[in-house]
């Protein structure tokens, strides 16, 4: 217990460090927002109808982006192969990496909705919407994407792939998050059914990818 | 023979040599049967003659989501009894299962121009087909970026058994989102929905199509076996080339 504690407040430090880089996570979903009403036009109707979409798609970007930190930096300085080798279980210590990840580049992105939604004209409830969304979605979206990271890593150069091969799976996450989203400000459809999918999509990367992603570390390292 | 004789490549390819053959006569004899019998059902007192579209978008539609399931099979072996032919199954039939899909995709769409309206609508049936092959393209690119085939098994395959949660969505999608696509209407609680006259020729197809699967499936097996042979004999030379 107390080393998979050890690795989530590692993790956390390096990420939030110089060089970790879980910060940039939020300068791109911010830079992504921004580019937005570029290019749909400055219409705020438009835009309040859209922000949700757009939110979740700058969101799902931004954690994309800072997912192949996760296993490569180990990688490379040799620590994911004490981590493979040390008593702790691999899907355990997997686990704690993705919630590491999440804790460090997934939470910074919810803190920042609030201010993104204010450029896109989202009101108090389409906020929070959005943002309770992202709560239970983007664990969804890290630890799906873990898997990918870690078949990455035991691939060189897999920087691409990662992309192609996360991206698919994310997309039930995509759906059901919007549309928690829109039901909530506009639909007719109530917020609970498709909010409960999305958590139930949660629940299940939460048992499915700790055990891909130490399956595909242990079967690409040896 | 046993069935574990079927582990060694050399069995394996005396015998797949044997029955491809047989296999594949097989298939074109249905197929031409099944062909015939839908070009010979009649026209459908709503859709007119497009409905015969149905006999070539349905079997595809449904082998696109049979070769996944074939490949999480071949996963599983390749993940859990390390079985030396898994690998070569499951690479071996993601490029087929890729081009069911998009088979499926585009009858699907000619199809849906004359009754819909539109070539592609966001439905979800549609959607998660699309997913599916973007799945099955991801996976042939995972498999060309690890140069060891062994490692490259190992990877594709838990990548298989993490997509194969997705057929499922797909199998269910009809029912679950009222949309566009028509509901499941062969295999459904109280039988099928169908007419004979355009079930039995649809059966039919399905079987040849799936005929056709395991022919080229073989086939493609075959080739993969002498294909890693070639390798091994390329590395030997060179091995013994740099001593």
């Amino acid at each position: 217990m107390t080393a998979l504690a050890a690795l989530i407040r590692r993790d956390v430090k390096i990420a939030l460090r110089v060089g970790g880089g879980a910060l940039i996570g939020v300068l791109f979903f911010l830079t992504v927002t921004v580019l937005m009403p570029f290019a749909i036009g400055p219409d705020l109707a438009l835009l309040t109808r859209l922000g949700p979409a757009i939110l979740w798609l700058g969101a799902l970007l931004a954690s994309l982006l800072t997912l192949d930190r996760l296993f490569t930096a180990d990688h490379d300085d040799g620590s994911l192969d004490l981590i493979v080798m040390g008593r702790a279980p691999l899907e355990l210590a997997c686990a704690a990496k993705a919630l590491a990840h999440w804790l460090a580049a997934g939470v910074p992105l919810i803190v920042a909705t609030p201010v993104l939604g204010l450029l896109l004209n989202l009101d108090a409830t389409a906020t929070s919407a959005v943002a309770l969304t992202l709560l239970v979605g983007t664990p969804a979206l890290t630890f799906t994407g873990m898997i990918g990271a870690a078949l990455a890593v035991t691939l060189h150069r897999g920087g691409l792939l990662l992309a192609v091969l996360v991206l698919p799976l994310s997309i039930p996450v995509l759906i059901f998050g919007v549309a928690a989203s829109q039901a909530a400000i506009t639909g007719p459809l109530s917020f609970g059914t498709p909010f409960s999918i999305l958590c139930a999509l949660s629940l299940v990367s939460l048992v499915v990818g700790p055990f891909a992603a130490a399956a595909s570390l242990r079967h690409g390292l040896d | 023979m046993p069935l574990i004789d079927l582990a060694n490549p050399t069995k394996f390819l005396s015998l797949t040599a044997r029955v491809l053959p047989w296999l594949a006569g097989a298939t074109a004899t249905l197929l031409l049967i099944g062909l015939y019998q839908a070009a010979m059902a009649p026209d459908d007192y709503q859709q007119g003659a497009t409905v015969k579209i149905m006999f070539i978008h349905v079997p595809n539609a449904w082998l696109s989501m049979f070769v996944w399931g074939v490949m999480s099979m071949a996963a599983l072996g390749t993940l859990v009894w390390r079985h030396p032919l898994a690998d070569v199954a499951a690479k071996a039939a993601a490029p087929i299962g890729a081009a069911f899909t998009f088979l499926a995709l585009v009858t699907g769409s000619l199809w849906g121009r004359p009754m819909w309206g539109t070539y592609w609508e966001w439905d979800a049936r549609l959607t998660s087909v699309l997913i599916l092959f973007l799945m099955y393209l991801g996976l042939m690119a995972l498999w060309r970026a690890v140069d060891d085939p062994s490692r490259a098994a190992r990877a594709a395959a838990i990548l298989t058994l993490v997509g194969a949660l997705n057929l499922p969505i797909i199998k269910f999608s009809v029912d679950w989102w009222n949309t566009l696509h028509q509901p499941a209407s062969v295999m459904r609680m109280g039988g099928p929905a169908l007419d004979n006259a355009f079930l039995i020729p649809l059966l039919v197809m399905a079987i040849g199509f799936t005929l056709l699967f395991v022919t080229l499936h073989l086939a493609a097996m075959r080739n993969e076996i002498l294909r890693r042979r070639v390798r091994s004999l390329q590395m030997m030379q060179a091995s013994q080339q740099a001593a």
